[in-house]
């Protein structure tokens, strides 16, 4: 599974945080039958562009004990048996950021060990609960963003599949949303310049690329720039979190989600007085959290996003 | 007095920044009070948004939301550490002047601080 990654990926992953070092081993193991991306696109029926998985957790603020949920580490340990059971083995996760509450040392590794168990390779990149600690995002980085550029960017490729992740919660202005900055645009320009436009596209991010709600700040001051740079590529899938809670639009041809969170339901934009906690009963809670769990077909038009809750 | 301000006003700990006014509140009962005022972060908004003060006047924020806040001068003037629910903040607007902040976590939450004699 994981021995015909690209030499991109590979590259990465090497000084990636890993979540399982069994996955570790036999990435190294199988660099012998890897492939490129050129040699990928050159032949697309090559078993590198097989039918994968991937799956996407978000919001798991680890640390969060107030209503409506006491122990967010219970429901995050639900989310990854969740991973653990889906019916196709994903090849890696993505984490779209808010690992911790309060960016302690303690919730970021519990978050970490939890994630060990699952043997895979995890991708993150932060919320703004993960920029908490006095050095402003430096013990997320030093943890889960080794290798990562400027405040946690970076890409790879997997399967011909190009993934980018990129960072929004650093640097925020009064009175704005999200803002990813002319030092990461640059650096998503220089990314995507010599790529085709058949290459299809998954970019990453905490908070929304599109504006899902401006008087929550739920949306991304610059994302336009971002967008006119994806615009011309025949296939773009933009997976988010922060707003636990799905949403999905599609924009000429890229296809927005975002993802529930595992720790705490959030309300329907404008539905209540402040973004806070929506306060489900136990009863609830867990068909309000959940994984997204993406199918991506070669020659389909968009990857299949499947959500699920942690209801058994 | 006006020394204990002075270093009141470079504190950005919550705990040391109570203690401190714990004291000035000792030594200002012996002299004249110095003023105080509050703003409560409740609903992702501070309110009041616009609070108008006398120089010397002790603002305190108090996070009364389930989520984090911080308080965080557009100017750099002062910033906050994380505050959870029930954590609070203060700060001594000495000088007259206008003084911007927002939520640097959520940052559409803005409010203002005016100083004037």
């Amino acid at each position: 599974m994981l021995d015909d990654m690209d030499d991109d990926r590979r590259g990465f992953l090497k000084c990636m945080a890993w979540a399982g070092t069994g996955a570790l081993f036999a990435f190294e193991s199988g660099i012998g039958s890897s492939i490129g991306l050129d040699a990928a696109l050159a032949a697309p029926r090559t078993q590198a562009l097989a039918p994968f998985t991937f799956a996407q957790i978000s919001d798991s603020h680890i640390g969060f004990n107030k209503p409506p949920n006491a122990d967010a580490r219970a429901t995050f340990r639900e989310a990854i048996a969740k991973v653990k059971a889906l019916p196709h083995r994903p090849d890696f996760v993505i984490h779209t950021g808010d690992v911790s509450q309060l960016s302690r040392d303690e919730e970021f590794d519990d978050a970490e060990q939890m994630l060990k168990t699952l043997g895979l390779p995890v991708f993150f990149v932060p919320g703004e609960h993960d920029m908490l600690d006095p050095d402003g995002g430096k013990a997320f980085l030093n943890r889960f963003g080794k290798g990562s550029q400027g405040a946690g960017w970076y890409s790879f490729d997997h399967r011909g599949v190009h993934f980018v992740a990129l960072v929004n919660v650093a640097d925020l202005k009064p009175g704005g949303m999200g803002n990813l900055g002319a030092t990461q645009l640059a650096w998503l320009k220089a990314d995507l310049a010599g790529r085709s436009s058949s290459t299809p596209i998954v970019v990453f991010a905490h908070i929304p690329l599109w504006t899902v709600y401006a008087d929550w700040g739920w949306g991304t001051d610059d994302a336009t720039e971002a967008l006119k740079l994806l615009a011309r590529f025949g296939s773009v899938t933009v997976l988010n979190g922060h707003i636990h809670q799905i949403t999905q639009k599609v924009e000429g041809r890229i296809a927005f989600h975002t993802a529930r969170s595992t720790a705490f339901p959030q309300p329907a934009p404008g539905s209540a007085p402040s973004p806070g906690p929506l306060k489900v009963s136990p009863e609830q809670l867990h068909g309000m959290l959940g994984i997204t769990d993406a199918l991506f077909v070669r020659g389909h038009e968009r990857i299949a996003l499947i959500d699920s809750t942690l209801t058994a | 007095m006006t020394r204990v301000f002075k270093i009141l006003s470079f504190q950005a700990s919550v705990l040391v920044a109570c203690a401190l006014t714990m004291s000035v509140v000792a030594d200002a009962s012996r002299a004249a009070a110095p003023p105080a005022a509050a703003v409560q972060i409740a609903n992702f908004t501070f309110k009041a948004h616009v609070l108008t003060v006398k120089p010397g006047t002790i603002v305190t924020w108090t996070n009364a939301d389930d989520i984090p806040h911080t308080v965080t001068s557009n100017t750099g003037v002062f910033k906050s550490k994380v505050l959870d629910s029930g954590d609070k903040f203060s700060f001594t607007f000495a000088k007259p002047g206008q003084f911007g902040y927002f939520c640097s976590l959520h940052p559409h939450m803005t409010g203002t601080i005016i100083v004037k004699a």
